[in-house]
């Protein structure tokens, strides 16, 4: 054998590695919660003037709980998404508006526009700590009894609105149809 | 020739034995409580340190605290300076071995490290590279 | 629209790129003169179209465009011009930018610097350049666009990362980058080779004051960046085995390994395939760092993964460049096998054995840092490599190359005998066991520490050996003969030089370090390592853009009533954008020491603190010794023997067999 070739050989199996890697796709992460009930809560609305909110009164419905904060820049990139979502009026969304200053929060919402049907109002993020959040924004699709059944880390982009979130929803909401 | 093949060979024998010797199992602490750590011997776990958990000794640096990956919570022991970005709420790694049902750390990492931002440091830092969300693993942050 | 001109720019630079990589070498090959002569205009305008596109995202920065996605994650309106600055680079789609920036810069300096080189041969080298470049530039048009706009700009920019405002590592990227791309043009000139089927002596000299020089810069980046994690990190580590510090060290480790390959090949014309292969090697890895660095695979795969677009690029990218040239080294690196005869006892056997060591180093950084990779990657398990393993490994292979630096830096080429070494070896093996043995009895405040002996003696060994060296190159102690001695001897000696005060710094640093965390109260006194540490308690301040703790600890030595005193300011900061808490520590600097003060956190109200006291023996010897290496480096790239002889075998390489030209260097 042509010993100028073990190098190359070597490397093919370090690429070989690296690509086993890739197809992996190992970007959804296992979350402990997938598929157990959503930790309940109840917290003030985004003050001044919003209501407060429980996850009780969710029950029965497809919900989004999407968690926010105007210091999060990638929030912005997701937020036009959220309010088409909003619009179309397919599931009610959920904002969690995490580790946030009220008055920042309220002038965002202000200028981006608003999907949430509901703001809950995070201040010291322990709401945060019992579903596991690691960073902003994080969105939870939960169903009608009350578990997880889809979470998404990051800015949520079309591409997973369209192939994963939504038929999610519509099998959800096909279930007990 | 013989040389090369002698030192390759001998390098990669070192190399593989000292590996051995010297990794460091993740468990993340549902997999502690399961009884799947290793007893006694040396580890690393990661989770969010629980609010409201951490209990500073009176007279020395002693800190005890809860680390808990949402499903299941253990308690830590440690001794010494804990890191900058170390808070209550916030995702740690700590290397040590359970000694009596307590995990008793000898490193506590909170690290400075793009791809393990606590919300904080923010993915927002990352917004434009779409999807570069940092702590995409919550599993395995690396360690310095 | 300055941000549009700078992106537009990137374009243009792109279809310049690839106009610099496929006319010249194909004119090359197909003798088109013409065509050839595309190389060097093209190199240059790449340049201006790159340091435009840079311009353009300099000029964001400093104004403040938040409209610009990646200003506004990475700058604010109060950060400092300094930071602005540097911000350039302080993420991802700015490094590339910097990346391809200092690319251009070496494509220009080689099409300016090599008209002593045929022009067919330095048209393929730019070519080779460019292709990389061309990589570079739609890594990051398609994935990585500096210059997105971010619609409607936000008013406020979420601000660098407070650990990134720091000069040190303000000036570490570019230094590290200006190593990393430097290897280029070694790997430029390997392929070109490669490609003409020709490598001879000369082709060595060409190649070796580029290598010299790149590998200069990364020895400095590498050393800025222990030396700043040091400071800055607030725990007083100068390396850690971090991946991301394994990255550039490996590159390092080949292009050491390169340096003395390149010196066998330009003397003797020995060893062609292993400077082809080590060429290969250092960019390989650098690329391998750069990227993965920055996309995250190697802290872990699912940073990889989580955008899939950017891994699958690199993983291209990479295959394309490393695989490619491989295969060609494959291919073509049979018929560069020369026979050159040399004696076991030679300068030849100990540059062998040199090569042998740092690819036995480099494959140990490669095997630690990728292992819990591709565990991951085939089982899903997560592990980390400890320090030791790469402590240990690095104890057990560089002792014995340290003893062989001592022996090959005095041996001739060809053939030596060993009557020679035993007259000069004895006297250098004499100090350095004594200083070895003696020394640590002086450490009186500390235990007799073996490994401070060895380190010693391994120190002073490379020392002694490094002089001798000198002497025996020139000639004698004489003053004609050192005026006389070519400026890479020069470079050789200080370089090893450095490598033995390094390694004296490393092992006292290891074996002599005092390190407390204490619980200390206003007014308290804390005696460490003949230093009294009084804590005078912590004071509010103000700085530009965050908000300060900051601690008074005064130090005096506690021993003969030691009147002078100094006065360290430890801090912990409050960033107001970002509001992560840092450490800055404080430092008093000495040659055979440093104190080292911290502060962690208040404990009771604001009277009781964690503070962190270090004693830190010779740890300035670490970096100094690096900086010496560097210095080594670019005083050997300044030979004026090899720009001369380089010139005048540039016509002769054309006439005159290769093996001649390398043996009217060897001298």
């Amino acid at each position: 054998m042509n010993r100028f070739a073990i190098p190359l050989l070597a490397f093919v199996v370090v690429v070989a590695f690296l690509g086993v890697g890739l197809t992996l796709k190992p970007r959804e992460l296992p979350s402990p919660l997938l598929g157990k009930p959503a930790p309940a809560f109840e917290l003030p609305g985004l003050p001044p003037a919003r209501e407060a909110f429980s996850s009780a009164q969710m029950r029965g419905d497809v919900w989004l709980l999407n968690v926010w904060a105007s210091w999060c820049a990638a929030c912005r990139t997701e937020h036009p998404l959220l309010n088409r979502l909003a619009r179309a009026g397919t599931l009610r969304i959920v904002g969690l508006n995490y580790k946030d200053d009220a008055a920042d929060a309220d002038a965002w919402l202000q200028r981006f526009g608003n999907p949430y049907t509901h703001i809950a109002f995070d201040r010291h993020g322990r709401v945060g700590i019992e579903y596991g959040v690691y960073g902003v924004p994080e969105t939870y699709l939960i169903d009608r009894h009350g578990i997880i059944r889809f979470k998404h880390i990051g800015p949520l982009t079309p591409d997973i609105m369209q192939h994963r979130l939504l038929p999610l929803v519509e099998t959800l909401n096909g279930d007990s149809a | 020739m013989a040389l090369l093949v002698a030192a390759v060979g001998g390098a990669a024998g070192l190399s593989l034995t000292a590996l051995e010797r010297n990794i460091n199992l993740f468990f993340s602490p549902s997999q502690v409580q399961a009884g799947e750590a290793p007893d006694g011997g040396v580890f690393r776990v990661g989770g969010m340190v629980v609010d409201g958990s951490v209990a500073r000794g009176e007279a020395d640096l002693s800190v005890n605290f809860a680390l808990t990956d949402t499903a299941a919570t253990i308690p830590v022991a440690y001794t010494g300076i804990l890191p900058d970005l170390f808070r209550e709420g916030q995702g740690i790694v700590a290397l040590g071995a359970m000694r009596g049902g307590v995990f008793v750390a000898t490193q506590v990492l909170a690290k400075h490290d793009e791809n393990y931002m606590p919300p904080e440091v923010n993915q927002a830092l990352q917004a434009a590279n779409r999807g570069k969300y940092g702590g995409g693993d919550s599993g395995a942050p690396s360690l310095p | 629209m300055i941000p549009e001109l700078g992106h537009f720019a990137l374009i243009l630079a792109l279809l310049m790129a690839l106009l610099q990589a496929i006319l010249p070498l194909y004119g090359s090959f197909a003798n088109i003169p013409a065509w050839v002569a595309v190389a060097r205009p093209a190199a240059y305008g790449q340049l201006l179209l790159v340091a435009l596109a840079f311009a353009g995202l300099l000029y964001a920065f400093i104004h403040g465009d938040f409209s610009v996605a990646y200003v506004a994650n990475h700058s604010n309106s109060h950060l400092p011009l300094l930071y602005r600055i540097s911000g350039v680079w302080g993420g991802h789609e700015g490094s590339l930018l910097l990346w391809s920036l200092i690319l251009a810069l070496w494509s220009g300096a080689v099409a300016a610097f090599t008209r002593h080189i045929p022009d067919r041969i330095a048209a393929r080298i730019l070519s080779v350049m460019a292709m990389i470049s061309v990589g570079f530039f739609l890594f990051m048009l398609l994935t990585s666009n500096p210059f997105a706009r971010l619609i409607p700009a936000p008013a406020e920019g979420r601000d660098l990362n407070p650990l990134l405002q720091d000069i040190g590592l303000a000036i570490h990227p570019p230094m590290l980058y200006a190593g990393y791309v430097g290897f280029s043009v070694a790997f430029a000139f390997a392929v070109a080779a490669l490609l003409g089927g020709r490598l001879d002596a000369a082709w060595a000299r060409w190649a070796r004051p580029w290598t010299n020089i790149a590998w200069m810069f990364l020895t400095i980046g590498i050393a800025l960046g222990s030396w700043w994690a040091y400071y800055e990190l607030g725990w007083g580590g100068w390396w850690f085995w971090d991946p991301v510090e394994n990255a550039s060290f490996m590159p390092w480790l080949a292009g050491t390994a390169l340096l003395h390959s390149l010196a066998a090949t330009a003397s003797r014309g020995a060893f062609k395939a292993w400077t082809v292969l080590l060429a290969v090697c250092a960019f390989s890895l650098s690329l391998l760092g750069t990227f993965l660095v920055r996309s995250g695979v190697l802290t872990s795969v699912h940073a990889f993964a989580t955008d899939p677009a950017r891994g699958l690029f690199i993983l291209i990218f990479l295959g394309i460049v490393v695989g490619g040239s491989l295969a060609l080294y494959a291919w073509r690196a049979p018929a560069l096998a020369a026979h050159i005869r040399f004696a076991p006892l030679s300068r030849e056997t100990a540059l062998l054995i040199n090569n042998v060591f740092f690819g036995a180093l480099c494959f140990a950084v490669l095997t630690g840092t990728l292992y819990p990779l591709i565990l991951d990657a085939l089982s899903g398990a997560k592990i980390s490599v400890g320090e030791p393993y790469f402590n240990f490994l690095f104890a057990v292979i560089g002792a014995p190359l340290a003893l062989c630096i001592g022996v090959g830096a005095l041996l001739r080429w060809k053939r030596d005998h060993i009557a020679r070494l035993r007259r000069q070896l004895p006297a250098a093996a004499l100090v350095s066991v004594g200083a070895g043995l003696l020394w640590p009895l002086a450490m009186t405040h500390h235990p007799y520490s073996l490994n401070a002996g060895l380190g010693l003696a391994l120190g002073c060994w490379v020392m002694v050996s490094a002089l001798l060296g000198l002497r025996e190159r020139s000639g004698g102690w004489r003053w004609r003969n050192l005026a006389h001695t070519p400026r890479s001897v020069y470079g050789m000696t200080l370089a090893h030089f450095g490598v033995g005060v390094f390694i004296i710094g490393v092992t006292f640093t290891n074996a002599y370090s005092v390190e407390k965390d204490l619980r200390m109260a206003r007014g308290e006194t804390v005696h460490l390592a003949g230093y009294g540490f009084r804590f005078n308690g912590v004071s509010d301040h103000r700085g530009v853009n965050y908000d300060a703790a900051r601690g008074e600890l005064v130090v005096s030595k506690s021993a003969g009533g030691g009147r002078r005193t100094i006065a360290l300011y430890p801090e912990k900061r409050t960033y107001l954008v970002q509001k992560n808490p840092m450490t800055e520590a404080a430092i008093d600097a000495g040659l055979t020491r440093d104190l080292y003060v911290a502060l962690g956190e208040a404990l009771d109200g604001d009277q009781v603190w964690s503070v962190r006291i270090y004693y830190k023996p010779f740890i300035r010897w670490i970096w100094l010794g690096a900086l010496l290496m560097a210095g080594g480096g670019l005083v050997a790239a300044t030979d004026k023997r090899y720009r001369r002889r380089a010139r005048s075998a540039a016509g002769e390489a054309t006439a005159v067999p290769p093996q001649t030209a390398g043996q009217a260097a060897a001298g």
